[in-house]
């Protein structure tokens, strides 16, 4: 285990913006502007068509190596950080806390200066703890990836969404964005909120009061408890996780199936929505819970796209961040 | 729905999603540059302007040299190729990919048969490690299969060969060609690689501190080929 064990719960969006504005590293989604957002798309665009090559490769990111440290289980995040470093021939050590010292309890910050003085470029870390990208970013003299801290911010995840309904409609500007479910514990909807807010889009919360963290007031966000009023008026339904092993010590539901009851996308509840909606799902899914097992499967859903995209937007992240070191 | 010039459109180049985002024509406001008569001229360079201190700008091509060249490296093309089969033209970008177009339709008019046209960006493939990273000016787009065909690169300036050897590793990456030439429309010297074109517009005996600026059309709104000199005065208006 680590030496650094900050509570992860209720971190609302924005709070950690003076740690996390570190110049080099992308902590949050509030560090990016519009202008390097911009920027993130058109790469990612450019690496979508490397992707589709006969040698999916490009060798911008030659001897640089990059560090994965994933201190918390992921398999899409982890993969496609992977995946997208090699296809920019970077060399990649994935470091997770079961099979490294950590689990001899050394000390994060004794980690991640072990694989510095290694030569490790830059690195991408998760951690099931809110900020410790920021720590991790004080700590080292390269720039950090945050790829998932916490209750607080999972900035390359709401980049694969923008990135995914930017393919589809060339904009966002004027769309209506729903998010649904566990606002409260989910790093997800805090930088998606940032992402689509910063992309022109007006966001609606909908969730059982439990679920909604303190400070939501404070969100550029309308919100709602009717999910079935909210429905029509949609561009987009994000759903968000029903995060279940973070919330076993604190029943925020009465249970599963009534949460599914009242707030879960069941295909009857796809069918108020309007023609050219769309449905997003960060993954992993609870079919049946927040998302019916069929609807997951239907045309309207982009699940799988946001997923294929991860590897392209995870380049264009990792070659923006770290191309430029000398 | 959603087709409303945003400012987040604005970064992507298919002609969908520009068309929807009135920004992103490709106007120049900048700077234009008048060119007055002056006394010291390089080689066959057309005449400069002088401006306090600052740079000095001599036209050395104009848009019927540029036709002209252009037509030219198109003969050449298809004498050496014997015809324009199985050729590709793949315009370096930015200026490259105009200049590619127009040598592939004059050799449409000289054969009858179009080649087939691409595009690449060296951002990916630079050897600048340690310099900031480079957003791609354009896609890199081939639309054939490289294998078994004759590609013909097109830049505009050939100076230190450095984006050359980005542009053919980028080329290797779709396959493995039966021949690459390359075209240029002005080859200034100073290579710091060992490459040569093998169609060149104009020679060009120039400074190593000079800048070539090739001007064309499709982007700058008029064909002009300038050497500016940092110890020549530059008129603005």
């Amino acid at each position: 285990m680590s030496d650094y064990s900050a509570s992860s719960d209720h971190v609302p969006a924005g709070a950690m913006q003076e740690i996390s504005n570190h110049p080099r590293s992308l902590l949050a989604m509030g560090d990016l502007d519009v202008h390097r957002l911009g920027e993130i798309l058109t790469l990612t665009q450019e690496f979508r068509s490397v992707l589709r090559r006969p040698i999916p490769k490009v060798p911008a990111l030659r001897g640089k190596t990059i560090a994965n440290c994933f201190f918390e289980d992921s398999t899409r995040t982890r993969c496609s950080f992977e995946l997208a470093a090699k296809r920019l021939s970077a060399d990649v050590i994935t470091l997770t806390e079961k099979g490294s010292s950590l689990s001899k309890s050394e000390s994060l910050r004794d980690t991640v200066r072990t694989l510095e003085c290694m030569g490790v470029d830059g690195f991408v870390v998760r951690h099931h703890a809110s900020g410790v990208p920021a720590r991790i970013a004080a700590w080292v003299d390269h720039p950090v990836i945050n790829g998932g801290d916490g209750a607080h911010e999972h900035p390359t995840q709401a980049l694969v969404d923008l990135a995914t309904l930017i393919e589809k409609w060339g904009s966002l500007a004027g769309a209506r964005v729903l998010i649904v479910g566990d606002v409260a514990h989910s790093r997800v909807a805090r930088s998606n909120v940032t992402a689509f807010t910063l992309a022109g889009a007006s966001v609606s919360v909908c969730a059982p009061p439990t679920l909604l963290p303190p400070g939501i007031e404070g969100w550029p966000v309308t919100v709602s408890e009717d999910l079935d009023a909210e429905i029509p008026e949609a561009d987009v339904v994000y759903l968000l996780r029903m995060q279940q092993e973070r919330i076993v010590d604190d029943p925020v539901v009465p249970s599963l199936c009534e949460y599914a009851r009242g707030f879960g996308f069941t295909e009857e509840r796809a069918r108020s929505l309007h023609s050219e909606a769309v449905v997003m799902h960060p993954g992993p899914m609870n079919r049946g819970v927040e998302i019916a097992a069929s609807v997951a499967d239907l045309p309207i859903s982009l699940v799988e796209k946001q997923v294929s995209n991860g590897v392209a937007v995870r380049m264009a992240v990792l070659y923006l961040f770290f191309a430029g070191i000398p | 729905m959603f087709t409303k010039g945003h400012s987040l459109g604005c970064c992507f180049w298919p002609g969908a999603l520009v068309a929807r985002c009135p920004r992103l024509s490709r106007q120049r406001t900048g700077t234009v540059l008048r060119i007055a008569p002056r006394s010291v001229c390089l080689d066959a360079r057309k005449g400069g302007s002088v401006k306090a201190q600052g740079e000095a700008a001599a036209c050395v091509l104009d848009s019927d040299d540029m036709r002209r060249a252009v037509s030219r490296i198109a003969h050449e093309v298809v004498d050496r190729n014997r015809g324009a089969e199985g050729l590709v033209l793949v315009g370096i970008h930015t200026r490259g990919v105009p200049l590619s177009a127009r040598i592939a339709e004059e050799i449409a008019k000289i054969e009858g048969v179009r080649p087939s046209q691409g595009s690449v960006d060296t951002a990916f493939y630079r050897d600048d490690v340690g310099l900031p990273p480079r957003v791609p000016t354009g896609p890199t787009s081939v639309p054939v299969p490289l294998s078994g065909a004759h590609v013909i690169l097109v830049d505009d300036v050939l100076f230190t060969g450095r984006s050359v050897r980005a542009a053919l590793t980028a080329v290797w990456d779709f396959g493995r060609p039966l021949s690459v030439q390359l075209a240029v429309l002005v080859d200034r010297g100073h290579r710091e690689l060992p490459i040569q074109a093998d169609y060149v517009g104009r020679d060009l005996a120039t400074e190593r501190n000079e800048t070539v600026k090739v001007r064309v059309t499709e982007i700058d709104g008029f064909d002009r080929v300038d050497v500016l000199s940092p110890h020549r005065g530059v008129l603005f208006e």
